[in-house]
């Protein structure tokens, strides 16, 4: 099969090129060490302020670089693409933030990524550091079983980072921080499709192979597949299939408030999502449930896979709060 | 004779030229039930074995092994990072600061590290991963009573068999649970580069 088509030089380095070209677009917000690779915030460490971090594999930006900066993260820990970081960008992560709260570790839920954080919060335990971790699993495609890693982290994460990253802005401490981290994992759910591959540099072809006429359901963020394939459906059938699982899962139901954040996979075009986005709202509001704040775009991508994830948070006023709180980063920026 | 710290450093440069040349057959394998970075993760950490090697080749195989662990921990990530680097390390404490390893610290080294592999990722045999080409490893080695060579070509064959016997397993650990049912008909990346890797051991005692 043909490489597919890529603005990269070599595929080893895309990562750095990248992180290259973000720290200079952003350097107002943000530094980028290399070797081992961390974005971090320019004026970290915060003096008193819990250290919130992040970190994963390449291939989801923004996430995590982009959400560096005042009212969400610390720093962020970028792995290779569709890799984990390793434990030594964590503790420097930890190193260069911690501005004597402790930090707060937001670790999404796969093997690599959990074995390599809880490494990490090892090492800086060793070293004096109080580190607290939180797993985010919100991807209801999965089952939540012994016979399973557990649920994925997916877009969940993106309303975890910004409402724990206020949480640590308005003064909470790392046991105030983790207690609200708590509470948005247990009430944020996602589910993702996709309608075409992703092609990771360092491989060259695409992850997966779909027919011209066929959908993935419950897909992950690595091109990992999912949990069925199917024909193709129009915009209503996509967005009731991502919607409904969700809305059993917790449950979300009738008086509930909620944010409803609609994500590009990467190549999805915003004229699409909103398509989406609509509809999702008009289902939402056909059971009763209250669409309070909104989030639509490409947040937690896939490399290029043409597709969509669907994720609701159930809202109380401090989380809404939180969620309204000032943030500046790179994707995400209002109030300030 | 006993295997040197020279000699454990060669086997360990065999074995990244082992990994480069299996690279692309390892991402195949984990592109079918995972996320296509396993041949790639492997060729960088062993990779960076050879450059942590050519600075200084540390004094006692004990410290070679601990060279390479901490190196992958450090430059791989992912699942097999922290899980191999957890293996050698063990297998680095339980040669101690012995001058050769023989049979007998083989097999020690191959105990410890299969409970590394255990103690981090909790895995249990026919959950379709390395431990099901390790576990088969350890004990073939352990019935050997022979020489380093007859010991590790021992486990390279167990190790082959037991990565063979993940193809029909359904997995339960890893990525590729997420796909339930449809992991079992593909071969474990992980158990495959464990019985990869310990073949390239097994040769390279073969040939001394
Ligand atoms: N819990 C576990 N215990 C033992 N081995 C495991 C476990 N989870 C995964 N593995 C092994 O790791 C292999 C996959 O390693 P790989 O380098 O591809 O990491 P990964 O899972 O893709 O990491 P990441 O999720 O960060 O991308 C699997 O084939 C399996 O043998
Ligand atoms: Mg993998």
């Amino acid at each position: 099969m043909l490489a597919v088509k890529k603005i990269i030089n070599d595929p080893s380095a895309v990562v750095a090129e990248s992180l290259r070209g973000l720290g200079l677009a952003h350097a107002d917000l943000l530094e980028v060490v290399d070797e081992p690779a961390v974005v971090v915030r320019v004026d970290a460490p915060v003096a008193g302020k819990v250290a919130v971090i992040s970190g994963g594999g390449s291939g989801h930006e923004p996430m995590h670089g982009g959400l560096v900066g005042p009212g969400m993260l610390d720093a962020a820990c970028p792995g290779a693409v569709f890799t984990s970081p390793t434990p030594d960008q964590v503790q420097l992560a930890v190193q260069r933030t911690d501005g004597g709260a402790g930090a707060l570790l937001i670790v999404k839920n796969y093997t690599g990524d959990v074995l390599n954080f809880e490494t990490a919060a090892e090492l800086a335990a060793a070293e004096g550091t109080r580190v607290e971790s939180i797993v985010i699993d919100d991807d209801v495609a999965v089952k939540d079983s012994l016979f399973t890693a557990g649920r994925r982290g997916v877009g969940g994460t993106v309303p975890l980072e910004k409402i724990v990253g206020a949480a640590a802005d308005r003064g909470e401490d790392l046991d105030g921080c983790l207690a609200i981290a708590r509470r948005v994992v247990a009430n944020v759910r996602s589910m993702g499709l996709a309608l075409g591959a992703p092609t990771v540099p360092h491989v060259g072809t695409p992850s997966f192979e779909l027919a011209d006429d066929e959908m993935e359901v419950g897909i992950g963020i690595h091109g990992e597949p999912g949990r069925a394939r199917m024909p193709v459906e129009n915009a209503e059938g996509v967005v009731a299939r991502l919607l409904t699982p969700i809305l059993e899962d917790l449950p979300f139901t009738e008086g509930d408030r909620v944010l409803l954040f609609t994500n590009s996979m990467g190549a999805t075009p915003l004229l699409e999502l909103y398509l989406a986005h609509g509809i999702a709202e008009r289902l939402l509001a056909e059971r009763g449930i209250v669409v309070e704040r909104r989030l639509v775009g490409p947040f937690v991508t896939s490399l290029e896979m043409q597709g969509m994830s669907l994720t609701l948070l159930k809202l109380d006023d401090e989380l809404r709060d939180l969620w309204d709180a000032p943030v500046r980063t790179a994707a995400l920026r209002w109030g300030c | 004779m006993g295997c040197t710290a020279e000699d454990l450093a060669a086997a360990l440069r065999s074995a990244a030229v082992v990994v480069r040349e299996h690279r692309d057959e390892l991402v195949e394998l984990d592109r079918a039930i995972g996320d296509g970075d396993h041949g790639e993760n492997l060729r960088r950490g062993f990779d960076a074995i050879v450059t942590a090697l050519d600075a200084a080749t540390p004094p006692t195989p004990g410290a070679v092994l601990k060279l390479a662990a901490t190196t992958l921990i450090s430059k791989v990530g992912g699942a097999a990072g922290p899980l191999y680097g957890t293996a050698l390390l063990r297998a680095s404490t339980a040669v101690g600061d012995a001058a050769e390893i023989g049979p007998a610290e083989a097999v020690a080294a191959l105990e410890a590290a299969l409970g590394g592999v255990v103690a981090r990722g909790k895995a249990e045999p026919g959950d379709k991963t390395m431990v099901d080409a390790l576990t088969p490893a350890v004990a073939a080695a352990t019935a050997v009573d022979g020489s380093l060579a007859e010991v590790l070509a021992a486990a390279a064959r167990a190790a082959d068999a037991g990565a063979e016997s993940t193809v029909p397993l359904v997995a339960r650990k890893g990525r590729a649970s997420y796909l339930g049912e449809r992991s079992a008909g593909h071969l474990d990346p992980g158990a495959r580069s464990t019985a990869l890797l310990l073949a390239s051991l097994a040769a390279t005692a073969a040939g001394r």
